[in-house]
């Protein structure tokens, strides 16, 4: 199985890719739109800003490819967010390909941001958590987030309700980081592999 | 609920852990990974790997210790120890590292905590403080903690919180080593006082502490080494006792 990890420059990849070698897929990290389109799948990874991450995937006419995929699309974290509408974090439009906004935690508790650690996720709906028990426990790092909305596919509480996950067609996306997420994250990315 | 976090923290000397370990079924306590992949699947939240090394030399080892447990583990783990500049952090980075924590290097230079901040984010960056109470004060100190500032712990905190530090991991000199709990006064203070999580260390010795840490100390995760080391905690007993005295943690 082909997987294409779009590079874009933004974060720690190392673990999402050593965790899909381990499943036996051939993994390319790459911005080549011939590559990405070609590929199996694709990993929309991204750990940052989301301003600065829009700019690099402009500069690699990534903004307009992503959101023409056919095959699934799994972004982790920032990846998420950035397929939604427009985000809050530095008032940034992204890819469009969910219409919901991004927007920062309002802590109404004295929560603190970002909101950093293992949370619980409920409410699951998705092939991607199939064997995933209500409740899992995934290593969360943001200070934005996407509200539930129609494609909310998993949910998490801090300070408010939010996406822990969202899925709609081809595209699935997880706030929380499934490499990071001891065994039951990894049982997430060969879900995703199995698609 | 987000979770209450159990950090270990494994020293590192030219690319081998260090410290009398006791694991049982463990063939090589000195392999940072194996140790790590043990405190993994006994439910650990988060590792910290600090880099011992006096030479430049060994320091390079740390490159491929980094690259090593991001292929090997999947849980979150920082380095710190030695990063002096962006770019020891950016080759940090590039090999894995999920976060990195600077101690002495802040002090020196606070804009590089800024810088840090800027290039990677907030949540790659975790300032540790060493302090101990001097007089009525407790006052920073760098090197290990052999050498004190005229920093005021708090405020300093404060800085660094404002300089983009996405975490403060704060030991208590006057308690670490004395297994006789956290300094949960001060912790309670700093973790009101800022809003990004704090990380306690320093004084673990009994499962009770662990609980008056997060209960007490409000803080967001502890740290502690020789006691999960030696065998004395052993981290499901832990988390099973904190569970039952109604603190959340992942199980």
């Amino acid at each position: 199985m082909k997987i294409a990890i779009i590079d874009y420059k933004a974060g720690n990849i190392k673990s999402v890719e050593a965790a899909l070698k381990r499943f036996g897929c051939d993994t390319s990290l790459t911005k080549d739109p011939q590559i990405i389109t070609s590929a199996d799948k694709v990993v929309f990874p991204g750990v940052g800003h989301a301003g600065a991450a829009l700019e690099a995937l402009r500069a690699a006419g990534l903004d307009t490819l992503i959101p023409a995929l056919k095959q699934p699309v799994l972004g982790i974290c920032l990846g998420m967010q950035m397929m939604c509408r427009h985000s809050e974090e530095g008032d940034t439009p992204c890819l469009g390909i969910f219409d919901a906004e991004v927007v920062k935690f309002r802590p109404d508790n004295g929560e603190k941001i970002p909101h950093m650690g293992w949370n619980q996720i409920t409410a699951l709906k998705s092939p991607l958590f199939k064997g995933i028990p209500e409740g899992s426990f995934m290593y969360f790092v943001h200070s934005y987030m996407v509200p539930v909305f129609e494609h909310t596919a998993a949910k998490c509480g801090y300070a408010q309700d939010f996406s822990a996950a969202i899925a709609h067609d081809n595209f699935y996306g997880c706030q929380f980081h499934p490499e990071k997420s001891g065994n039951i994250g990894l049982q997430i990315l060969e879900n995703f592999i199995k698609l | 609920m987000l979770a209450k976090r159990i950090i270990a923290c494994l020293d590192v000397k030219d690319g081998q852990t260090v410290k009398g370990v006791s694991f049982e079924n463990l063939r090589y306590a000195g392999d940072p990974v194996e140790l790590g992949r043990a405190y993994s699947d006994q439910g650990i939240d988060e590792l910290v790997y600090l880099d011992i090394t006096a030479t430049n030399e060994g320091r390079k080892q740390i490159y491929s210790l980094v690259e090593s447990v991001a292929q090997n583990l999947n849980i979150p783990f920082t380095i710190g120890g030695g990063i002096t500049s962006v770019e020891d952090a950016e080759n940090l980075l590039i090999h894995g590292a999920d976060k990195i924590s600077v101690n002495s290097a802040a002090v020196r230079n606070p804009q590089l905590v800024s810088d840090l901040a800027k290039k990677f984010g907030s949540q790659f960056v975790v300032v540790a403080i060493d302090a101990k109470t001097i007089g009525n004060q407790w006052k920073v100190h760098t090197h290990g903690g052999k050498r004190p500032t005229e920093l005021e712990l708090f405020s300093w905190a404060k800085e660094m919180e404002l300089r983009g530090a996405g975490e403060i991991l704060f030991t208590s000199m006057d308690h670490d080593g004395h297994q006789t709990g956290f300094a949960n006064e001060a912790l309670c203070r700093m973790s009101e006082m800022l809003s990004i999580p704090v990380i306690a260390s320093g004084g673990a010795g009994e499962m009770e502490h662990f609980r008056d840490v997060f209960n007490k100390g409000k803080a967001d995760a502890a740290l502690a080494a020789s006691i999960f080391h030696f065998g004395k905690i052993k981290i499901p007993d832990l988390k099973g006792y904190l569970k039952e005295e109604g603190i959340n943690v992942r199980i």
